[in-house]
């Protein structure tokens, strides 16, 4: 559909978050939690935070929980019975405040989790989740989305896009039926919007490569040392995967009890030893350099060539939750250099 | 600073050592851990407050391991995990060379585990006011309302096992959290498999943890892990008179036996 223009006023917000509560959908939207920002559900715009940049955590929790249930199963004198996971429970998500990376992010795992197969959890969950995110009015020396193909005013897998103006009120954009279709909650929330130069209000976040160069060298340096000089401070831990919003890599895990039992599907990341290591006791990816090179291998080779999406939105998250300072951006502009 | 970049330049030109561990600056003026294998680049160490990652556990990463011998710019917590990996039987004496600072400022080089206990014995090793403090309001909750509180951290965990590897002590190549047949602890990040793992954790570094912290800085949703150690380190001091990390040859506590013992039921 064509973008509607609407103006949306700071009260109005409220209005809308009350609306939409009472509809029975749930609110996910930024929420200060100590140190760190994170989704959480609110009922009331005053829960939101005001000033962050962007959550520690992202938003991909919402169609890719940390683990969730795949199936129940019983075994009995008949046989085994199996029983799903119950798809027409998931709620109504609406997620109020992503930043357009995290936005753009959820289509990079949709191209994982459709490329053989049709993740039906991913998309059902996805299915029931409207995103409202807001542009980016600043950012920090971490984020690099005009590197990885974004920009802090991309409206990219949004169903409703927000902008801050001076006022406090929002420039809402509609972007999709989806998002139309939230706006019929209330209407008349949703005002005629003046003329607005949209590109007034967004941060100005400096590109440091071509997103394409990266792409195109990347393939070309597999052999190269570099791999071993950047990751020799690499601890090997998860935490940049899983505060990723485009790692999708997951294990499989049966929980039994006597003759019941269910299956679980838990994040896993490549960066871990054991992500690659076989039965036999052989594993392809003995050191910590092969499993970094493969993360960013991944994000930057195999998935452009599968899925013609990037694996990576350049958020910074990783970066911002490495507990060594590994700095995917400062360690992709060195890729990129290289003669 | 200037005498660590020296001493480092030192040993790399000598040959005496092939690799210095250290720290340096990012680009975002972050301090992060640092390989050296050149002289000139010696001039890339710094030491300031912001030095707080434990670089203990670089020394037996293969990578690195790989280049040769190793030296490591080290603080207080590099030494001690020094020691309480040479009790444990990870390194050898002569095997790595400790660059340290004394308490006068002075940069020293310890060769030998005689050299480093005799070190740490300037420094006091016990918890800080502050962590007490922590530990005494943590341990002021009621059973159920310290149940609760750490119920409600571990929520937040991810099972990203940045506390694990963070950590100089948790050096198994296989850690019990990975072994499946039987599996111990569960893999999903949910309550039981949270909690089971973090408690699993603590309990495996009872009496072998220095007090680095870094497995709470490590973390990255905040879970103050290094509340779990800090009570730890008080029983065992209280209990046993037992501190890890000061010497390369105490015997580990919880798997000693004395005849003086206080309980009665293994004589």
């Amino acid at each position: 559909m064509d973008t509607e223009n609407k103006l949306l006023k700071k009260a109005s917000l409220q209005k809308l978050i009350e609306k939409l509560n009472a509809d029975g959908k749930k609110i996910l939207a930024p929420v200060i939690k100590g140190k760190r920002v994170e989704f959480g559900l609110i009922t009331s715009s005053d829960q939101m935070a005001d000033d962050y940049i962007v959550t520690n955590q992202s938003v991909k929790s919402v169609a890719f929980p940390k683990f969730e249930k795949l199936f129940s199963y019983e075994v009995t004198k008949e046989g085994i019975t199996q029983a799903d996971t119950g798809y027409s429970t998931f709620p109504e998500f609406v997620i109020l405040g992503a930043r357009p990376c995290d936005a753009n992010a959820l289509g990079s795992i949709g191209a994982i989790f459709n490329w053989d197969y049709h993740d039906k959890l991913y998309f059902d969950r996805l299915e029931k989740t409207t995103m409202i995110s807001t542009s980016c009015s600043k950012c920090d020396d971490y984020c690099f989305c005009t590197s990885a193909g974004g920009h802090p005013g991309s409206t990219k897998g949004s169903d409703i896009q927000l902008t801050r103006l001076e006022t406090g009120d929002y420039f809402a954009e509609i972007l999709t039926e989806k998002g139309k279709k939230l706006t019929s909650v209330s209407p008349d929330l949703f005002e005629t919007a003046p003329s607005v130069d949209k590109s007034k209000y967004l941060a100005e976040v400096p590109v440091k490569f071509k997103v394409d160069e990266a792409v195109a060298k990347v393939k070309t340096v597999f052999e190269n040392e570099l791999w071993l000089d950047q990751s020799l401070r690499c601890i090997g831990c998860g935490a940049c995967a899983f505060v990723c919003p485009t790692c999708a890599c997951f294990d499989i895990q049966d929980e039994t009890k006597g003759k019941n039992g269910i299956r679980l599907r838990c994040w896993d990341s490549c960066g871990l030893s054991l992500f690659t290591l076989h039965t036999s006791g052989h594993n392809p990816r003995e050191v910590q350099s092969q499993r970094w090179r493969q993360r960013i291998m991944h994000k930057f080779a195999y998935m452009p060539e599968r899925q013609n999406v990037t694996g990576c939105v350049g958020c910074g998250r990783c970066s911002r939750a490495c507990p060594v300072d590994m700095n995917i951006m400062e360690h992709l502009i060195n890729i990129v250099e290289v003669k | 600073m200037l005498e660590i970049k020296q001493k480092a330049r030192e040993l790399l030109e000598s040959g005496k050592a092939q690799v210095v561990i250290g720290y340096g600056k990012g680009p975002n003026n972050t301090t992060r851990a640092i390989f050296v294998r050149k002289p000139e680049d010696a001039d890339k160490l710094v030491l300031d407050d912001t030095c707080v990652q434990n670089l203990a556990l670089y020394i037996y990463k293969h990578e690195v391991r790989h280049f040769g011998k190793e030296a490591v710019v080290a603080t207080l917590p590099v030494l001690r995990s020094l020691l309480q990996l040479a009790s444990e039987n990870q390194v050898k004496d002569n095997e790595i060379i400790a660059i340290a600072i004394t308490p006068d400022n002075k940069v020293v080089e310890l060769d030998s585990f005689a050299a480093i206990e005799e070190h740490v014995r300037l420094f006091n090793t016990g918890l800080t006011e502050d962590e007490k403090d922590l530990l005494k309001k943590i341990n002021a909750m009621g059973l159920e309302e310290r149940w609760a509180f750490w119920n409600k951290e571990f929520s937040k965990c991810i099972k990203c096992y940045a506390c694990r590897q963070s950590c100089p002590m948790c050096y198994c190549p296989r850690c019990a959290a990975e072994v499946n047949q039987p599996q111990w602890i569960p893999v999903a990040a949910h309550q039981h498999g949270n909690i089971e793992w973090h408690i699993m954790r603590a309990m495996h570094l009872a009496g072998r943890c220095i007090n680095c912290g870094d497995c709470a800085r490590a973390c990255p949703v905040d879970i103050p892990l290094n509340l779990l150690t800090y009570n730890l380190i008080e029983e065992l001091n209280n209990e046993f008179k037992y501190t890890a990390g000061l010497s390369a040859s105490q015997t580990y506590v919880l798997s000693t036996w004395k005849l003086e013992d206080k309980e009665t039921f293994i004589r």
